[in-house]
């Protein structure tokens, strides 16, 4: 396979001169690279500030804190890179990760220098550290441009013995453990965004230069130990956290998005239906949980063990979705969003009002439901803090491993039904619903248990939802919610697990973080929605199959997709 | 591919009747686009459907697989009338393909093979997310009778190249080969061999004898007037929505009606032929 790089959107004249800046001089850049990190590491032995009080204090010399470690880890990568376009290795591509990087240092690097200036009063108060971080990022971005192109070849990929290849996968899934802890414990904002700056331009440097793709391809091979190591480091992540409930409180709730996102990808990513009132679904099983719970405010004496609690969110829930799907499967497109989206209203206000008043009273209407005991699997409770191995694991750690086996559930639901008659037969329909019909796919049905499948996994995290969070109201099902659903499947990728995952996480994690995301966040998401759109429709981390149905006319994707299929046959 | 005796000559076609439509009728608003239809397809016959652009040929087959419901008349199979729903007729046992080649594009030609076999087998949701022996044994059953249709068009090398990459003639063979996985009684093809080169054209013929002699009966439309004649035993004319002229190749070739309908007529107003 060989992978081509696609040409910027250049006019001919700007092409023409940057090739011919790269025949003179291609030469030089590595050397340009290798300075480039070289400034960029000795910028973060210097100081960045007059004022240490801003940015975690950066203004002390040879005692690297904050951003100047970051401005070191770009330039340690900037080094790699460059050493290795001297070394000019065939299965790799150091120069498009040089790009990647050096845009990113440049970046990092104004980032840096404007953060500093806006929160201690002006330019002068960069300390000289700021500058020579920059300009070794500009070398760096210089180097990368002059470097000249490389078609990569997946057969000369180097193959190392089974054990040394989950060895680095284990490695690299450690290094993603200790990148996530240690970006959760950041709080300085502007810290935290070039932290984010620094790991976005590292990463894509790595997937540019092949590394990715390499990487992809070790985990092609061996991908039950990628799995289990995945679930491993995740659940290895809570005792990194020294008893702290702050970040387990957000990871907890990026998992239960994320588990309610996946079930949305079956109907949106693999069964092609818009589904604009999906959090109903989750408040479906979340209003189950609370009524059937022991909490004071339970409107149905019933307390059955939770396991039947589980059972039952998921069969109102999926319940729910056959009478919604009924009816308005027959409507395809945009018709199907406009009812699923009247429905998702209708959920909220039919809870909002079914508080005795105006009917009968099960869910004490915009009070909701408070007081919602923690679970207590065969007294193991929830609520108390446990000490494993001398680390101390609070309440939300409880949930946290809770809800990773809800989500591996998910997770094994989604891929096995993708993968047999069921799945094959929602591509069919995506790809042509009439021929899918004549051929003998059972159209509406398969619809239709997209329909219930989806609303039962929302139906059985939302059982969880309700104790973790102690309370279910009717405001937490608003519309936004639905849509914050439908951005993350989108964001990710349609279609697949780790983009819905890395979807959930961005849209989850960035509010919590980042006060600025917080405040402007429909105007943020919008936007990246808007521009995602127009640059990478399928998705961060898309299917084959997305990508060619968003790129129909593209050949060279199909042949990349062709060869990728022939590989895999062999 | 093994070359058999083209002619239809020594082929015995069968007594039962397969497939019968009675007085077929479809209108769109005041339009008359197939009028009182009716057909007789015997087991291992291959009947082959002619007309100027616009005669009704296409509507008549989508009035046969239930993707339109006839406004009068009945189509029965086997002695059963056929529900207008295309999911209960491919069930029933008619296959057809179509006029604009409508694969899946993004899928592999076993995977598309693979979505034909769908009505045929049962595997539902909880089987396939538990995988017991049943789905396995069931999966693996649909692979490799996907990869022996594919073998049996002559696709069998081009297991894992996309649909939407393989060459034209292919792709025409290969929604042949999807038909064919859903185990039907009768094959219905919509101009098969449209766009094809006379190499290709003949290994189709043969494709479709070859099918015959396992049993199937076929309906043909096609333009290729060569083609039609030495592929078929019977031949309807349809003309304007109606059946002019039905008979052996031989009388239909040297019917006047025919000749005038294609060579003299005014048909170029009348273009209600749907590319469903």
């Amino acid at each position: 396979m060989s992978t081509v790089t696609h040409s910027p959107d250049t006019t001919d004249t700007e092409l023409s001169r940057l090739d011919r800046l790269r025949e003179q001089h291609g030469d030089r850049a590595a050397i340009l690279a290798v300075a480039g990190g070289a400034l960029l590491l000795v910028s973060g032995l210097l100081s960045w500030s007059y004022d240490n009080r801003i940015l975690d204090d950066v203004s002390v010399r040879f005692y690297p804190l904050g951003i100047q470690l970051y401005a070191m880890l770009l330039g340690i990568v900037a080094l790699a890179l460059g050493v290795l376009l001297f070394r000019r290795p065939q299965w790799l591509n150091p120069g498009r990760g040089l790009r990647a990087v050096g845009w990113g240092s440049v970046v990092f690097a104004l980032a840096g220098i404007i953060a500093v200036a806006y929160q201690a009063g002006g330019l002068i108060n960069v300390n000289e550290g700021g500058w020579v971080g920059l300009a070794g990022a500009v070398l760096v971005l210089a180097g990368g441009l002059l470097s000249p192109h490389v078609d990569l070849d997946v057969r000369t990929w180097p193959r190392l013995p089974s054990w040394a290849e989950i060895l680095v996968i284990v490695v690299m899934l450690g290094l993603l453990l200790f990148a996530t802890a240690y970006t959760l414990n950041v709080d300085d904002p502007a810290t935290f965004g070039c932290l984010l700056i620094t790991l976005l331009a590292v990463a894509i440097g790595l997937v540019g230069s092949g590394f990715g793709e390499y990487l992809g391809f070790i985990g092609q091979n061996n991908r039950r130990p990628l799995l289990l190591a995945a679930f491993l480091v995740a659940f290895l992540f809570p005792f990194t956290q020294d008893g702290s409930d702050a970040n387990m409180s957000i990871a907890t709730q990026i998992l239960i998005f994320a588990a309610t996102a996946l079930g949305l990808n079956i109907v949106v990513g693999l069964a092609g239906l818009l589904d604009l009132g999906y959090i109903a679904f989750l408040g479906t099983g979340a209003y189950v949980g609370a009524m059937l719970s022991k909490s004071a405010f339970a409107t149905i004496g019933w307390n059955p063990p939770f396991l039947v609690v589980m059972l039952l969110g998921m069969l109102v829930a999926s319940i729910f979705g056959l009478i919604i799907g009924s009816p308005t499967l027959r409507v395809s497109g945009d018709y199907l969003a406009i009812v699923t989206l009247g429905f998702g209203e209708i959920f909220r206000l039919a809870m909002f009002n079914l508080d005795g008043n105006n009917g009968p009273d099960l869910t004490n209407g915009p009070n909701g439901i408070p007081g919602i005991p923690d679970l207590n699997f065969f007294g193991f409770d929830f609520g108390q803090t446990h000490t494993v191995a001398g680390i101390p694991l609070g309440r939300f750690s409880n949930y946290y491993f809770l809800l990773l086996l809800l989500i591996a559930f998910v997770i094994l639901v989604f891929t096995r039904l993708n993968d047999s008659r069921i799945g094959r037969g929602w591509v069919a329909i995506r790809e042509d619903e009439r021929a899918a019909e004549a051929m003998g796919v059972n159209v509406f049905g398969l619809k239709l248990l997209a329909f219930a499948v989806g609303a039962s996994l929302a139906g059985l995290a939302g059982t969880i939802k309700a104790h973790q969070d102690t309370s279910v109201t009717p405001d937490q099902y608003i519309f936004l919610e639905s849509a914050f659903l439908l951005a993350a499947v989108v964001l990710g990728g349609m279609g697949t697990v780790a983009g819905v995952l890395v979807g959930a996480t961005v849209l989850k994690l960035l509010p919590e973080k980042a006060r600025i995301v917080n405040d402007y966040r429909l105007l943020i998401f919008g936007l990246l929605l808007v521009v995602m759109m127009r640059f990478r429709p399928e998705g961060l981390v898309a299917s084959k199959r997305r990508q060619l149905e968003f790129h129909e006319d593209d050949e060279e994707l199909a042949e990349i997709v062709q060869s990728e299929h022939l590989e895999e046959a062999k | 591919m093994t070359v058999t005796d083209p002619t239809p000559s020594g082929h015995v076609i069968g007594d039962r009747v397969v497939l019968e439509a009675e007085h077929v009728t479809m209108r769109f608003g005041g339009l008359t686009a197939v009028g009182d239809v009716s057909m007789k397809v015997h087991d291992g016959e291959i009947v082959g459907l002619i007309g100027p652009n616009g005669a009704g040929k296409t509507t008549f087959f989508n009035c046969l697989t239930g993707m339109y419901v006839p406004t009068e008349g009945r189509v029965t199979l086997g002695g059963e009338q056929l529900p207008p729903k295309p999911l209960k007729v491919v069930r029933a046992g008619m296959a057809r393909t179509f006029q604009n080649i409508r694969l899946f594009g993004n899928m592999t030609a076993l995977e598309n093979v693979m979505v034909g076999r769908y009505c045929r087998t049962s595997s539902m949701a909880l089987t396939s997310i538990l995988r017991g022996p049943k789905f396995r044994r069931e999966e693996e059953a649909t692979r490799l009778r996907a990869q022996e249709l594919l073998d049996y068009v002559g696709l069998g090398k081009s297991t894992e190249i996309l649909a939407r990459n393989l060459p034209y003639g292919d792709q025409r063979r290969l929604e042949i080969a999807r038909a064919l996985a859903t185990d039907p009684q009768i094959l219905l093809l919509d101009e098969p061999t449209a766009g094809m080169n006379p190499k290709e054209t003949e290994e189709t013929m043969h494709l479709i004898f070859k099918i015959r002699d396992s049993g199937l009966a076929v309906v043909v439309i096609e333009h290729d007037m060569r083609f039609i004649f030495n592929l078929c035993d019977r031949v309807l004319c349809l003309v304007r929505g109606e059946v002019l002229v039905e008979g052996s190749p031989g009388e239909v070739q040297s019917d006047p009606r025919v000749i005038e309908a294609y060579i003299g007529g005014d048909d170029t107003d009348e273009d209600e032929e749907e590319s469903a």
